[in-house]
């Protein structure tokens, strides 16, 4: 009995290990932040149904992934911010692949339609507690948000400064709830990428700017942070992520990039 | 008359096999979740990880606390138990000692369709109809809250309450009844002096059960308690250990300490499981003894 059951064990845990290191000889690897996981999941995927070459997504974060292309551990290195000047000085190159533009939503029956982002984030950071003070109703703001580590969250935090400082009422876990849970409560405020509102919610101007695809490609509309293909200046890409990086920053990748509810960049 | 005994010793033999796979499943999880919990509770330290307060796993100084999360699932357990149970249980005897035969079978099957029902679908109903009503009849900014969790427990565990009462009580004895009614006690007297005493080991495990099934529920209650790592308060925000699992462990890098952690809860929680399987086969096998 306890033979069989060692022997059950040992079998299992030896498919385990042998399904999960498939030598696969050509690949590409990507490595950095975390936020652009669905489109480089979704860009990989088709890319390697074309062409059987496999695209590795290390997520370790903006910052990690600019690092492992300095230091040459993996071909193309992703980041959801543009590069600083002491980046690009060490020979480094960003190419922005795509807009992550994060609509502001309140309820429909709210008369609020426009703030800054200034406002956001002391409405965030629990600073503006009630709608009145940016002239709405008398009533509370509910701070809809998304759970740590979703790339929303992450994006919204960054832009408007609130890192690990916003007072959430609820932290749900899709899209889907934070605009389902804004459209039941009057009082609600959350944040969504914009590809995914709907009309049961109102998205609201920033600064009077609308959020749309062309304001937030020229950059007026602020919510947003590009998302970019860091890749070294001097050094060629091997064949396979040349191949990879033409791939997602060609016009037939615009339709993947959309799909996964960020703006295109080219 | 040979190839009889060899047919025999094949269908036996898988399934041996087929039982085996069962105990296989619990050995693995087990040592699994072990495995790969006990990294974390040694980084974090037990003390600190059972009752720290806080919790930030994605913080720049992350905090892994869980206390928020242990007394937040103890609670609404327990909130779910003391609106679940009375209603289970007096509905177990209604239906098993008062109702008619029709009666019962109409009820009976809303109680079999209420067990049926997807947790996701209990989640979506609280969400759109529970929270909103939560909102406007106690006049709090957000209903999605401690209490909406328990609400939808509650309503969650009747089912599991109520079938397995039903059993309990409808294995007493008749005669015992009879006896009663036979000396002179009323109907009602009988089913809660007679019935229910004789009944109470198998009420015990519905309990339990109800409790097992309360505390290791995820998707209900992630959609309607806001899922906020507070320290539990009726109507505030509140996060279960078992959503503390779920909501996070999609955006969990792995081997990082946070993906760590979320194992360390789901150990904990498996702890709080195992106890509660414990309890019931406790009441189980003392039904059967006597």
């Amino acid at each position: 009995m306890k033979k069989i059951i060692s022997l059950l064990t040992v079998t299992i845990l030896l498919v385990c290990a042998l399904t999960g290191c498939g030598g696969n000889k050509e690949a590409v690897a990507t490595d950095g932040s975390t936020s652009m996981n669905k489109v480089i999941g979704a860009l990989g995927e088709a890319f390697e149904v074309d062409t059987g070459i496999t695209v590795t997504y290390n997520a370790t974060g903006s910052g990690a992934g600019i690092q492992a292309v300095q230091e040459g551990r993996c071909d193309i290195g992703l980041a959801s911010r543009n590069l600083k000047d002491e980046e690009k000085a060490n020979g480094l190159e960003g190419t922005i692949l795509a807009y992550d533009g994060i609509a502001i939503i309140v309820n429909p029956n709210n008369p609020v339609s426009d703030l800054d982002v200034e406002t956001i984030a002391k409405i965030y950071t629990g600073e503006i507690k009630n709608w009145k003070e940016v002239g709405g109703n008398d009533a509370e703001i509910v701070l809809i948000g998304r759970e740590a580590g979703s790339g929303t969250r992450d994006g919204f935090e960054s832009i408007t400064d609130t890192e690990d400082k916003c007072k959430y009422r609820q932290e749900l876990t899709s899209t889907g709830d934070v605009i389902t849970t804004v459209g039941s409560n009057p009082g609600a405020i959350g944040y969504a990428s914009l590809a995914s509102v709907k009309d049961t919610v109102k998205a609201l101007t920033v600064g009077g700017v609308v959020a749309s695809e062309e304001t937030i490609k020229d950059g007026s509309y602020v919510v947003q942070r590009p998302f970019v293909l860091v890749t070294k200046k001097d050094a060629t890409l091997s064949e396979s992520a040349q191949k990879f990086f033409d791939y997602i920053t060609s016009e037939a990748a615009n339709k993947i990039i959309s799909g996964a509810g960020v703006v295109p960049a080219n | 008359m040979k190839r009889n005994r060899l047919f025999e010793n094949i269908v036996h033999g898988i399934f041996l096999i087929l039982g085996l796979i069962t105990v296989g499943c619990v050995l693995l999880i087990t040592v699994y979740l072990i495995i790969s919990g006990i990294p974390a509770i040694k980084e974090i330290g037990l003390f600190n990880f059972l009752f720290g307060k806080e919790w930030a796993s994605t913080a720049a100084e992350p905090k892994y606390g869980i206390l928020p999360f242990i007394l937040t699932s103890v609670y609404g357990t327990a909130g779910a138990i003391l609106i679940g149970v009375p209603i289970g249980f007096f509905a177990a005897v209604y239906l098993s000692k008062v109702a008619n035969k029709k009666v019962r079978a109409v009820i009976e099957a809303a109680v079999n369709l209420l067990a049926g029902i997807p947790s996701v679908v209990y989640g979506l109903v609280g969400m759109l109809v529970l929270v909103p009503v939560i909102r406007e009849i106690f006049n709090v900014p957000d209903g999605a809250s401690l209490f909406a969790a328990i609400i939808v427990l509650a309503i969650m565990i009747l089912p599991n309450i109520i079938k397995v009462s039903i059993t309990a009580l409808d294995a007493v004895p008749k005669e015992y009844e009879d006896a009663s009614l036979a000396l002179g006690a009323t109907p009602t007297e009988t089913f809660f002096k007679v019935s229910v005493p004789a009944a109470k080991s198998g009420i015990a495990a519905a309990v339990v059960l109800g409790v097992g099934r309360a505390i290791g529920e995820a998707m209900a209650v992630m959609m309607v308690a806001g899922n906020v790592a507070n320290m539990p308060s009726l109507f505030e925000s509140v996060r279960f250990l078992t959503t503390a699992v779920a909501s996070e462990m999609a955006y969990s890098s792995p081997g990082s300490l946070q993906r760590n952690a979320l194992f360390s809860i789901a150990l904990v929680l498996f702890l709080f499981i195992m106890l509660i399987n414990a309890t019931l086969n406790f009441f189980l096998k003392r039904d059967k003894e006597k």
